[in-house]
């Protein structure tokens, strides 16, 4: 499989008038093109800042991101990024919701229209098309931010802890349904967590970052068995738990 | 739709017959009050020359609305107050959104506008008629000066206060600056816009009127200085009649 995503030796810091922080030091990895690529660490180790970089929100200081070889300004790759909570508006519709990224970049014409009507059908929003986001449940709302992400059409899509805003048993089955979604549409992702059962239970690898700066400390490869290949199955896998202390294990280990 | 269970009637009764109390209760306070009035009024206990009395003022509202000139008052006011309520939410919202679009701005002007704010209209206002004249200009300015400083520092406050994530999103869409003001920053702000409407327009209210006080022809403002100008005359005569009075006793 081809190199989707290529980062080398990217270093960032935090600056203010009390000094500066050091958030990321030295980050190399790549993800394959259709690979769910995950990153664990604890809080405070810059994950959120590594995904801000990706997407181009903000500049590195030093390293340099390449998409399909490309560095990251020059490509026309498209980045869909998924922030912690929803923020679906609500002064808008869900329709207007999700058309909101393709009404900004001015491409919502009718063909676009009838994509994303396609989409609220397929992920069952269709009959709250003119709702109000606050009569939403969490789990569609996060589906909804999901369809305004993927309307896009992005190559590559960035998760900012999607689902640690929900509660628990949402949480699991959302997980369960976004990660579904974004593996039948063979989309290469880069999800970011502190929650290493969610880690597992989705991922094809896991990079590991220590504790501030952030750097790497390891990129363990996740197989299971085909019958356990859905998120919440491999939750029963027997390798679930091995996979976990291996993880538990890197986290604690402080160099 | 189901029948409403017997308990949710009680209590739907119950509600509604509390909120009719309190209607009645109201309406009995104003007219107790208003009584009370009129009653010390004829008894002498207070002067109703300086007091005057409900139905004194009743009959001063009928005469004046006789010839329609109360009418042509209140209309000034009225238009006066909405000119400038109008020129304080344009200028407010224009002024907060270019403060909240540049940083060095703002903080450039923070301190002249909590000055400004600070500064008492009303002291402000002869000079107004200095410079622009004795008309309505003076008193529409006089009105948003009382106003504006407040509403720009209140808007720039809440816009400043916008959940930095949402623009994140916006961001992250590929929208500029101006895509973040006109999807996030303006509806999000919808309900702060709308309460500070309703400060303003009684702040307006205040500053038509101090502006009338001091440069005017006809408005409220205009017929409260005149009835107590006209009102200090005739005390004026009163007291030396009373006090001639006094010597013949003598």
């Amino acid at each position: 499989m081809k190199t989707k995503l290529e980062v080398k030796g990217l270093c960032y810091s935090y600056h203010t008038m009390e000094g500066e922080t050091q958030a990321l030091l030295d980050i190399s990895f790549d993800v394959k093109d259709g690979e769910f690529f995950v990153i664990v660490g604890p809080s405070g180790c810059g994950k959120s800042t590594l995904l801000s970089l990706l997407s181009g929100l903000i500049k590195p200081e030093d390293g340099c991101i390449l998409i399909d070889g490309v560095p990251r300004e020059e490509s026309r790759a498209v980045m869909g990024y998924m922030l912690q909570r929803d923020h679906l508006f609500e002064w808008r519709s869900i329709f207007s919701n999700i058309s909101l990224g393709l009404e900004i970049q001015k491409r919502l014409d009718q063909e676009a229209k009838k994509d994303l009507a396609g989409m609220l059908d397929t992920y069952g929003l269709s009959q709250f098309r003119d709702a109000r986001p606050g009569q939403l449940s969490g789990g569609m709302r996060q589906r909804a931010a999901l369809i305004r992400t993927l309307a896009l059409k992005p190559d590559i899509l960035l998760l900012d802890e999607p689902f640690s805003a929900l509660d628990y048993q949402t949480r699991l089955e959302v997980g369960d349904d976004i990660s579904t979604i974004i593996r039948t549409q063979k989309k290469t992702a880069v999800l970011i967590t502190h929650d290493l059962s969610e880690a597992i239970s989705v991922a094809d690898r896991i990079l590991i970052l220590s504790s501030r700066p952030g750097r790497v400390k390891n990129v363990i490869p996740v197989t299971f068995a085909p019958e356990y290949d859905r998120p919440l199955a491999r939750r029963n896998a027997p390798e679930f738990s091995a996979y976990f202390n291996q993880l538990w294990k890197e986290l604690r280990d402080h160099d | 739709m189901t029948e409403p269970s017997l308990s949710q009637k009680e209590f739907i009764a119950k509600e509604k017959q509390h909120k009719k109390q309190v209607r009645i209760c109201r309406g009995m306070l104003l007219v107790l009050l208003l009584a009370l009035w009129e009653l010390c009024a004829e008894l002498g206990m207070i002067d109703s020359f300086i007091f005057s009395s409900p139905v004194k003022i009743w009959g001063c509202f009928v005469k004046m609305a006789g010839d329609g000139s109360i009418f042509l008052h209140i209309g000034i006011t009225l238009l006066e107050t909405l000119a400038s309520f109008f020129l304080v939410v344009v200028i407010g919202v224009g002024a907060a959104v270019a403060l909240w679009a540049s940083r060095s701005l703002s903080e450039i002007l923070e301190p002249y506008l909590v000055m400004m704010n600070s500064l008492p209209k009303s002291a402000l206002a002869p000079l107004l008629i200095v410079w622009l004249g004795n008309n309505m200009k003076t008193i529409v300015v006089a009105a948003v000066s009382v106003a504006v400083f407040g509403s720009i520092l209140t808007l720039h406050t809440g816009f400043a206060q916008t959940d930095p994530d949402k623009i994140r999103l916006i961001r992250s869409l590929g929208g500029t600056k101006k895509d973040i003001l006109t999807k996030v920053l303006i509806p999000s702000s919808v309900p702060l816009i709308i309460s500070n409407m309703k400060v303003n327009v009684g702040l307006c209210l205040v500053g038509v009127i101090i502006g009338e006080f001091l440069s005017a022809k006809a408005g409220l403002g205009y017929l409260i200085i005149y009835a107590s100008q006209v009102f200090s005359c005739e005390y004026r005569l009163i007291r030396k009649h009373r006090r001639k009075a006094n010597a013949q006793h003598f």
